[in-house]
């Protein structure tokens, strides 16, 4: 396929000359009898970026990446559009840093318009205890280069005037402001990533389930899948979600549990809200559109399940978590609620590693923060299955951590997923 | 509209999930707290010589069913009895619910 190079001058053409010149934005293949240097299982953002990222970084361009569905109908389709890189510990910050980083030049390197938007992101604090606590966390994003502003009282109650700040039992004392973070078109991640990858070779074949792995003396040979058999050197899992069910038809059990996390979206409004504001104590956390809509979420349900929905519950507990905090909330009318499928790990932190069966590889445990891991996550794995090392920065993503004693907890609360 | 057209809306709309208790009869499932499957009743022995790996695979690893998985839930703003309850994690309908001490026992626990 001839590579389509958007620019204002492309538009500004097509325009004037009834667009006829639009062309599929990725090629739709089959699947090679060949078969492939890295097959990938999961076309969601994630495994198309892992895709991009072998094909650009590492000239692996014979690569298929197999999705059950059409491309982006998991996870990718079903966030909250947040990227951010505040985290805490040293297993992790330097790792959403990258990211950062990646997000910021993705639109140039792919030459796609992902709508990245750096509004900021501001977690909002209650206490003393807490203030202590995220001025800590900022110390360490400032080591790793991510920026962390401490915002006055002053500060937010002048931005943002509907907020509560007098709310009795978490009055408004401050916040954490990362700058750089914001939002991002999450479908147009999806989209971009394939158009990339496509052009540089890579299979992406959809409507196309992995039912099997082929597996011999303990080495993976390839897959079985509704589409037949696919040979491969090596094998790339990457459907966090499905990770449980996925990995059980390799024989490997995990560190994992799968959780729904509900999210919500109201009727468009006019622009009023210019950040992402999370109020962690209540667990609530907010973003507005570009269409308007306030876009919204809380905990996840907390009971294992695969069922792409949540119960009324958690939309309540969510949905007070608003009110209590910025109370104009309940003036709009929620247009939309969805749920989607959280690997939920059990220190809260993903994986990123080999498993027990040689060239079968995997790539999950997200929790609900893997949106804005997506380029990274893209990057680290396929430097993992490019060079067979880890990347300097996804170092401690590895399944045996527990048995070593190596977690990354970033909330301290141990073995109990539905907590993190 | 048509009988199809609201049984699909039935199903599709998030009904709170009913846990029947086998003292209390049907509660809100909010009433209780869920820890995760029934699997941890069945701790490890300490005394083992592969203790460090049996603990590591009770206290880390999960079946993580997709299907009917057998799963603890904790009455806490009721009888703060420990609850085996049967549950789709494909459909949420739950299939049974019972004591957890005589889950045990029939397990093969003397208590």
């Amino acid at each position: 396929m001839n590579k389509v190079h958007y620019s204002g001058f492309k538009v500004l053409k097509e325009a004037l000359t009834g667009h006829k010149g639009w062309k599929p934005v990725w090629r739709d293949a089959e699947p090679k009898s060949s078969g492939y240097d890295v097959v990938i299982v999961g076309g969601g953002g994630h495994g198309l970026a892992t895709a991009y990222y072998l094909a650009k970084n590492h000239g692996i361009t014979n690569v298929a990446v197999l999705e059950k569905g059409w491309i982006g109908s998991g996870n990718v389709g079903r966030n909250t559009t947040i990227i951010r890189s505040n985290y805490l510990l040293p297993g992790n910050e330097p790792f959403y840093e990258l990211s950062m980083q990646l997000w910021e030049n993705l639109e140039q390197d792919i030459n796609y318009n992902a709508m990245v938007s750096q509004r900021g992101i501001m977690n909002l604090i209650h206490s003393d205890a807490q203030r202590d606590a995220f001025v800590r966390r900022a110390n360490s994003m400032l080591f790793a280069g991510a920026g962390a502003e401490y915002l006055e009282q002053d500060d937010i109650k002048d931005r943002y005037p509907f907020l509560d700040m007098k709310n009795p039992r978490f009055p408004i004392k401050g916040a954490l402001s990362q700058p750089r973070g914001g939002t991002v078109r999450h479908d147009a991640v999806a989209w971009g990533y394939a158009r990339a990858a496509s052009d540089l070779g890579v299979d992406i074949i959809q409507n196309c389930e992995v039912t099997g792995f082929n597996i011999n003396n303990g080495k993976c040979l390839g897959v079985e899948t509704s589409r037949g058999d696919i040979k491969a050197n090596r094998v790339a899992v990457c459907v966090a979600g499905s990770s449980g069910r996925v990995m059980a038809k390799a024989g490997i059990k995990l560190p994992i549990e799968s959780h729904v996390l509900q999210a919500f979206v109201t009727e468009g409004l006019k622009p009023v809200l210019d950040n992402v504001i999370t109020f962690g104590a209540g667990h609530f956390y907010c973003s507005q559109s570009d269409k308007g809509g306030l876009v919204f979420g809380g905990d996840i349900d907390s009971y294992n399940t695969y069922a792409q929905r949540g119960n009324l519950p958690v939309v309540e507990d969510v949905c007070s978590g608003g009110m209590a905090i910025m109370p104009m909330i309940g003036r709009a009318r929620l247009l939309r609620s969805w749920g989607g499928i959280m690997d939920m790990s059990m220190d809260g932190s993903p994986f990123i590693d080999r498993t027990q069966v040689d060239e079968l590889y995997f790539n999950g445990g997200w929790c609900y923060g893997g949106f804005k891991a997506t380029p990274a996550s893209g990057y680290c794995y396929a430097h993992l299955l490019a060079t067979d090392n880890y990347h300097d920065v996804a170092t401690e993503f590895k399944l045996d951590r527990f048995l070593r004693g190596a977690m990354i907890d970033e909330k301290g609360v141990g073995a109990q997923p539905n907590l993190h | 509209m048509t009988r199809k057209a609201l049984e699909h809306s039935l199903t599709c709309i998030n009904f709170d999930m009913i846990i029947n208790h086998p003292l209390l009869g049907p509660r809100d499932s909010e009433e209780f707290v869920y820890l995760g499957s029934a699997d941890l009743i069945n701790r490890p022995n300490w005394e083992s010589e592969t203790a460090i790996e049996d603990f590591h695979e009770y206290q880390y690893i999960r079946e993580n069913v997709a299907g009917d998985n057998v799963e603890l839930w904790y009455h806490e703003q009721g009888d703060q009895s420990w609850l085996v309850v049967t549950r789709s994690t494909l459909t949420h309908e739950i299939k049974s619910v019972e004591l957890a001490s005589d889950y045990a026992k029939n397990n093969g626990r003397s208590r």
